[in-house]
């Protein structure tokens, strides 16, 4: 039987031959992955069943992101709980700050997410990873103690859904700009319990940045994972970062998928969602002016090299305005000693920008870069709820690095052909 | 299964989980301290009406957004015996399954119920009972999988009980 490329993934981790949507599985986990905020519930969880040993001390990565460094006292326990969890586990892959970055910056670059990997993590981004042609999703921190002691994890199949991009993109559209035009289209349940699997000739000429940026996102439409199936961009990025073997797989071409979607990239424009919702995203020119306190540059989403360079594209030779705090953050030690050298930071820097250590951070409302009541962010981040970045009445509005970088500098939320023109 | 009945009190459509519990409070996974802080994203005053046993009853996409498993625990912890919603996010639907919170997708329930309600909600029979309005609903068996980690309790205890 015809198999979708997630339905794939599946049935090679219960050593079936096929696996259909609405079944219920009992998974093989190639990668479990918890942060500073999710472990600690694992743990707990782990310890009170009176487990003694992870499944695999290779296959567990632990990683203190979201409020590291320690934002705060309580942050700095819950990272000693994590740390001191993996010092007694002989985790192979926990990052120490100095270390560490953003956790799905972080996977990939590391060589930990593989193409035909299925990989669980407790963080709703771990989606990320379908960008290198894996099955991943998010959980919570009851699964991830239960894949920890077991290594397996109960998954429903989902149903598969197709969203085709053709055609070249514009200047300044890249894959946050997609996967906002689509999430417009579908809204923040039109993906509910299902693979989002992306392809087309857009698809296949965006560099991995784009697609991880892209994948990244499925949750925001409810979706249970995103997927692009692996081709030779994907193998060139994992070579020289694979520490172990992987497989690929492809969908069949006559694969069932529950519904199908064709957008056309040459009528896309960068997007910016507008709060609360990610499914409020309509072209940057059909914003209106929107004046804006804050912008961040970073993120699981957004923090890769390539979204850096983009930004300093646009920053080149200008100055944030005065009213803007500008906040980068680089998602790995990586990315930021890359950014470094290729003279990005003294492009942030004669801007006016701030550039943080890897964190999560703001996106969350964590720390570096909280908001006020009545003030507005513009973020490459991921969610733009009531309140993500701070006070209740404070606002947040999305889109990708270039957007982010030429409002930064007038403003207010701007296309950055105000800024280079065309 | 223990009994269900309480005051409901009703939400809209994508309650998301930063409203459930918001991320400053993350920097603690006790319970106890995340349920004074339920619903504190979108309703301060939550903790202060509700009474134990109480429903939550809410729209579509019920737990969007992040895994946090502190919404799921914040609102079991503050005494919140079920929740009722037209559909649920699906972490959230998991963690709560996992962590043993009862939830219930029932489209007409969560229509009707009116906030203040008093509601009944009868698993073992299949049945949510609107003492209020007098009013009975079906609910949808849950697939057998599920059924089983319901009935042990949580995720932690069936993987227990499937070892010995």
């Amino acid at each position: 039987m015809s198999m979708t490329i997630t339905e794939k993934i599946l049935a090679a981790h219960t050593g079936q031959d096929q696996v259909k949507p609405g079944e219920f599985i009992e998974a093989r986990v190639d990668v479990a992955l918890g942060n500073d905020v999710t472990a600690p519930i694992a743990i707990r969880e782990f310890e009170s069943f009176g487990a003694k040993e992870v499944f695999d001390r290779e296959r567990v990565v632990l990683v203190p992101d979201h409020y590291a460094p320690n934002k705060d006292i309580k942050s700095a326990e819950q990272c000693k709980i994590m740390r001191d969890f993996a010092c007694k586990q002989h985790i192979t892959n926990y990052f120490e700050v100095g270390q560490m970055g953003v956790e799905h910056a972080l996977l990939p670059e590391q060589g930990l997410a593989l193409p035909g990997d299925l990989i669980i993590g407790a963080d709703s981004h771990t989606c990320t990873y379908g960008g290198l042609g894996a099955f991943s999703t998010g959980v919570g921190s009851t699964d991830l103690a239960a894949v920890m002691i077991s290594g397996k994890i109960w998954l429903k199949v989902p149903e598969s859904i197709k969203i085709s991009f053709d055609g070249p993109l514009n200047r300044w559209v890249s894959g946050k700009d997609l996967i906002l035009y689509t999430i417009g289209r579908i809204t923040v349940d039109g993906a509910l319990y299902m693979a989002m699997e992306f392809t087309g000739s857009t698809i296949s000429a965006l560099n991995m940045d784009s697609r991880l940026s892209i994948c990244n996102m499925a949750i925001e439409a409810g979706a249970k994972n995103g997927i692009i199936a692996p081709d030779e961009t994907t193998l060139a990025y994992v070579k020289d970062r694979a520490k172990r073997p992987f497989s690929t797989y492809q969908s069949d071409p006559d694969a069932h998928y529950c519904k199908t979607y064709h957008f056309r990239a040459e009528e896309i424009q960068p997007q910016v969602a507008l709060p609360p919702l990610p499914e409020n995203s309509r072209s940057v020119d059909e914003v209106g002016e929107i004046l804006i306190d804050q912008v961040v540059i970073g993120s699981c989403t957004n923090g890769r090299i390539s979204d850096l360079r983009q930004a300093a594209e646009v920053l080149k030779g200008n100055k944030a305005n005065s009213r803007v705090r500008l906040i980068i953050i680089p998602a790995t030690q990586n990315i930021y000693r890359q950014a470094l050298e290729e003279g990005l930071f003294q492009i942030f820097l004669d801007a006016g920008a701030v550039i943080s250590t890897p964190t999560c951070g703001p996106c969350l409302g964590g720390y570096m870069g909280v908001l006020a009541a009545g003030e507005r962010a513009l973020a490459t981040t991921n969610r733009n709820f009531i309140g993500r970045m701070g006070h209740l009445q404070s606002e947040v509005y999305l889109s990708n690095p270039a957007v982010a970088a030429a409002s930064a500098i007038t403003g207010k939320i701007s296309h950055p052909r105000e800024i280079i023109s065309e | 299964m223990k009994a269900i009945v309480g005051k409901a009190w009703k939400y809209q459509d994508n309650i998301n989980t930063d409203e459930i519990i918001p991320a400053k409070y993350l920097n603690t996974s006790d319970p106890k301290e995340l349920a004074r802080y339920c619903m504190a994203g979108i309703d301060e005053g939550f903790v202060l009406k509700i009474s134990p046993g109480d429903l939550i009853v809410a729209g579509e996409n019920f737990g969007c957004g992040s895994s946090r498993e502190h919404a799921p625990w914040a609102i079991k912890e503050a005494g919140i015996s079920c929740v009722i919603a037209k559909t649920f996010a699906r972490i959230f639907f998991r963690n709560a399954i996992n962590i043993g919170l009862p939830i219930i997708e029932c489209k007409e329930a969560a229509d009707d119920i009116k906030e203040e309600d008093i509601v009944e909600v009868d698993i073992d029979s299949g049945k949510i009972i609107n003492r209020t309005q007098n009013k009975e609903y079906k609910i949808m068996p849950y697939p057998e999988f599920m059924q089983k980690l319901i009935t042990a309790g949580g995720l932690m205890n069936y993987l227990k009980a499937s070892r010995r």
